[in-house]
């Protein structure tokens, strides 16, 4: 047995899962700031981005670590592949978790909350695609990770409705104009980490069979 | 049947025992020509006697019982071919360089002069023509007839190399044979097994992973003299049908 190694890898894994909690927690913290209107919490979670991006520093070293003194191959090869681009999707998602919270400052003292039009709903959803993209990494559940990428549909639409009602808001009253087009702005970054959360799901499927988008790139 | 396929040896339900110690299991594989095979498993699981029955070795250990066949270029070894004629065609190199205490030059022709050639111009032309092809003319040109001993390990190896050469084989099998050198020696070793696929079909045992995936074209995992797994070297190190090749080659074995 490879002591050293395997205890490498569990570390890892352990280290992706919390990277995973860290960035589910950013998601939940810019989406109560929102709803709220919770000033202080839209900081922290601005800053909270910081913790995020040196666990991708940190996650990435201790991969190309790996790769350099252990030379894995087989499904340690793959968890190692599979992580220097899922950590790259998080990081993502935690820059737009700041930046919804960044949008929430500016227009923190209008009353936007009443142009919400469907984003609890899309908060929700892409909150769920993200749990479960986690969830599927952590419990090796290729099935979970599949639906991840078929739920990515639901978000899209809501992204359609949200658009269409703010776009008509806009027509009708000019003056609600600059918060429409900022919240429509937040509902992109919404979508957005929907998109993320499914490259996480599709490096979870390829990290357990070879196979990313339908082909194999091993 | 003949040459027509790309079949260089079919191996069909092979068992071999050892009086009555079975170290090959219904072994089932096919190497093709000018591949690299590598054969990897751990100690004792039957690489170097899978290895040796390709030119019927193991006919020299009293004991040995063969069953199933193999066969070359359509060709039954064990019931239609002559031993020694095999192992022309089916050339050797062990782990340790072992040359002959004799110069570099008498070294290479020591094949060719027992298959009878004598002219000088013809031995000459041999052994610049081996030594060539085993990457280490330029290193020896100017020492052919000092003694072989005393090269470094990575030239004997690339020396014994040429020698195996020098008797126009058509498939070189190699018994781990860098494991006795440093990385340098290892690395021009491997450089001068792929160039020599081109002419030659190779089948390496090696304990060095990283030496199957850097060199061969098919790894095949052996266990407890069985063939566990076989297939594209690639795919077997990235992507294992096995689980028992799994644990072999990320370190969870045993
Ligand atoms: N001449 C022999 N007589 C009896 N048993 C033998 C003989 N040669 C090998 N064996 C046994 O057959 C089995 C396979 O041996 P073999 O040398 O093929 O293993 P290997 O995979 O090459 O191991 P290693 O990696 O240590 O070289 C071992 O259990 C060994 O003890
Ligand atoms: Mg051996």
């Amino acid at each position: 047995m490879r002591e050293t190694f395997i205890h490498e890898i569990e570390d890892l894994n352990d280290d992706l899962i919390m990277m995973g909690s860290m960035i589910e927690s950013a998601i939940s913290k810019a989406v109560e700031a929102l709803t709220n209107k919770d000033v202080d919490l839209a900081q922290e979670a601005i800053e909270f981005d910081n913790q995020i991006d040196n666990k991708e520093k940190e996650i990435e070293s201790r991969c190309i670590a790996l790769l350099v003194q252990q030379q894995p191959v087989a499904s340690d090869l793959r968890l190692v592949t599979a992580a220097i681009k899922m950590i790259t999707d998080m990081e993502r998602i935690g820059d737009h978790a700041a930046d919804i919270s960044e949008i929430m400052l500016i227009i923190a003292d209008s009353d936007y909350t009443s142009h919400m039009s469907k984003i609890p709903e899309i908060a929700k959803a892409t909150i769920k695609m993200l749990n479960d993209s986690v969830n599927a990494f952590v419990s090796r559940d290729r099935k979970l990770a599949k639906s991840v990428q078929k739920y990515d549909d639901v978000v899209d639409e809501l992204f359609v409705d949200i658009k269409a009602e703010l776009t008509e808001l806009i027509r009708s009253d000019l003056e609600e104009s600059n918060q429409a087009v900022d919240m429509i702005m937040i509902a992109k970054y919404f979508e957005r980490i929907g998109d993320h959360a499914v490259n996480i799901a599709e490096w979870v499927e390829f990290s357990q069979t070879g196979m990313y988008k339908g082909t194999n790139i091993m | 049947m003949g040459d027509t396929s790309n079949i260089k040896f079919k191996i069909q339900d092979l068992n071999l025992f050892y009086n009555s110690f079975q170290a090959l299991k219904s072994v089932n594989i096919e190497i093709e020509k000018n591949e690299i095979t590598s054969l990897i498993g751990p100690s004792g699981c039957g690489k170097s006697t899978f290895l040796k029955t390709l030119n019927r070795m193991n006919d020299l250990v009293e004991g040995t019982k063969v069953e199933g066949s193999i066969l070359m270029d359509g060709i039954d070894l064990y019931r239609e071919m002559d031993a020694i004629l095999l192992r022309r065609r089916v050339g050797m190199v062990f782990q340790q360089p072992n040359p002959f205490p004799k110069s570099v030059y008498d070294n290479v022709a020591y094949g060719p002069r027992i298959q009878g050639i004598k002219k000088k111009i013809e031995l000459d032309d041999i052994v610049e023509r081996s030594l060539k092809q085993a990457a280490i003319w330029d290193e020896l040109k100017d020492r052919l007839y000092k003694s072989a001993l005393g090269l470094s390990g990575g030239q004997q190896q690339r020396l014994c190399i040429a020698r195996t050469l020098a008797v126009k084989p058509e498939v070189i099998l190699m018994d781990e044979p860098t494991s006795a050198l440093d990385p340098i020696s290892t690395t021009k070793i491997e450089d001068l097994i792929i160039k020599l696929k081109e002419h030659y079909t190779i089948i390496i045992v090696t304990h060095n992973m990283q030496q199957a995936a850097r060199v061969s074209d098919k790894t095949a995992f052996f266990l407890l003299g069985e063939a566990v797994e076989f297939g594209v070297t690639k795919e077997l190190f990235s992507m294992p049908r096995d689980k028992r090749t799994e644990d072999y080659i990320t370190g969870r074995f045993g």
